[in-house]
């Protein structure tokens, strides 16, 4: 049976990863390899590192670290972060990345979802949709969450999949940081209007919130990040408690 | 020396880095002479079937893959590649394998993507020391249909061929080169033979 999957996802600037880290004991915090491997042994199904650097020596760093991630990790991961033309997705595949994820660009540029899909697969085109409830609707929003558009999320999951997205990355923006649990109400709507996986983001904060995930919406994986970071919840205590739900998880 | 052939433009280099982290030297080439002297031939699982295809046989290497006798290993794409006949692109294939690839029906999201198990398991060399629990990680619209040369099979949809061999060749749907420590065992196996 296909497993749920739990995925960590890590910000980079420069190279570096940025918000505090201290689950366990690893040499380097700052380095997104040295964290990486440490959620690999953790147990971590996949891994989504996000690129929020804005500089213009960020495209030879980033590929330089997804180089190194490649080299070490021994499960699939994904790079995102002001990915916006074909050469940087080939930039960033030739370099070792499994999967690009892009967000702003497919809203600006719906044609490079088709290019990336027609070039590397269906497989690797991660889009990642951030949304906000505003007046009873969830309207997708771009530039990492500061500028609204007038489309409508589960409307947008729909386009992309026809433009050839392989996997769907939804971020609840009113959920997102609250701790208070997963937006399940979009996230179940979503994958009803899909056909492609679609990972939740935004909101987790107790195990019971991803019990609630996997069992009220029909979505593949769940992704957070302070509260793997900050060891508020392990990965290997999750999935316990998954398993002990009746949700299958790779253990 | 293992040969992983170079073909398409997809993230070939995640096999060489897999073989890389376990200890074993490789060259990406598509190249007749360096493929055909290699001790272990690699076609990892990238790409469509039918630009895929193409490409061999511009190049005569459909040819070239049938004649090998060391053993050979397929990796997703280069499992389907194997078989006869793909519906990816109405593709006629190698024809090592006794099968052909179709595409997953409506019934479950597709690609089938994530940590699978298998549901029925033989005791094929390169899967020694596997358990039908253990989990692999799989991406792909296409599957083998099961035959005489499936080896282990994989439930999503429907049951699929997980991997397969015949002679020499082996092949996997899953990826070994990423799916953990228990992959690493696969390639393992398949680099001992």
């Amino acid at each position: 049976m296909l497993k749920k999957r739990i995925i960590p996802c890590l910000d980079i600037k420069d190279g570096r990863t940025v918000k505090g880290v201290n689950f366990l004991s690893i040499r380097d915090a700052g380095d997104p390899v040295e964290l990486a491997k440490a959620y690999v042994d953790q147990g971590a199904d996949e891994l989504v590192f996000l690129d929020i650097t804005a500089t213009l020596e960020r495209r030879k760093t980033l590929a330089m670290l997804v180089e190194r991630i490649a080299s070490e990790l021994n499960i699939p991961f994904t790079v995102g972060g002001g990915i916006s033309t074909i050469d940087d997705v080939s930039m960033l595949i030739r370099s070792g990345a499994d999967k690009v994820s892009i967000n702003s660009a497919a809203v600006s540029d719906p044609g490079l979802v088709t290019a990336i899909a027609g070039k590397f697969g269906s497989q690797c085109v991660v889009v990642a949709i951030d949304t906000k409830l505003i007046n009873n609707e969830w309207y997708v929003y771009v530039n990492g969450g500061r500028t609204p558009t007038d489309l409508v999320a589960e409307e947008w999951a729909t386009r992309v999949e026809k433009l050839g997205a392989g996997e769907i990355l939804l971020t609840s923006m009113n959920s997102d940081g609250t701790k208070a649990g997963f937006s399940l109400d979009i996230t179940r709507e979503v994958c009803r209007k899909v056909n492609i996986p679609v990972i939740a983001s935004g909101g987790a904060g107790r195990l019971e919130h991803f019990v609630d995930l996997f069992n009220e919406t029909g979505c593949s994986a769940a992704l957070a990040a302070s509260i793997f970071h900050f060891g508020e919840i392990r990965i290997p205590d999750l999935k316990t408690y998954l398993t002990n739900n009746q949700i299958k998880v790779r253990c | 020396m293992i040969a992983i052939l170079k073909y398409s433009s997809g993230n070939i280099k995640s096999v060489s880095t897999a073989l890389d982290r376990i200890g074993y030297r490789s060259i990406v080439t598509d190249n007749p002479v360096e493929l055909m002297s290699a001790k272990k031939v690699i076609i990892p699982g990238v790409g469509e079937a039918r630009s895929a295809m193409l490409f061999l046989k511009e190049r005569r290497l459909d040819k070239v893959i049938r004649s090998l006798s060391q053993p050979v290993l397929g990796i997703c794409l280069g499992l389907q590649l194997m078989t006869r006949y793909s519906e990816e692109g109405d593709t006629d294939c190698l024809g090592i394998f006794d099968s052909i690839v179709r595409r997953l029906p409506a019934g479950d999201k597709v690609p089938h993507m994530g940590w699978n198990n298998f549901s029925r398991l033989s005791d094929a060399t390169i899967l020694k020391g596997i358990k039908a629990e253990d989990n692999f990680y799989f991406v792909h619209s296409y599957y083998a249909e099961i035959s005489s040369m499936t080896t282990a099979v994989c439930d999503y949809i429907l049951p699929f061929s997980a991997a397969m061999q015949k002679d020499n060749f082996y092949a996997t749907q899953f990826h070994p080169e990423k799916s953990g420590e228990i992959g690493e065992r696969i390639l393992k196996n398949f680099l001992e033979l």
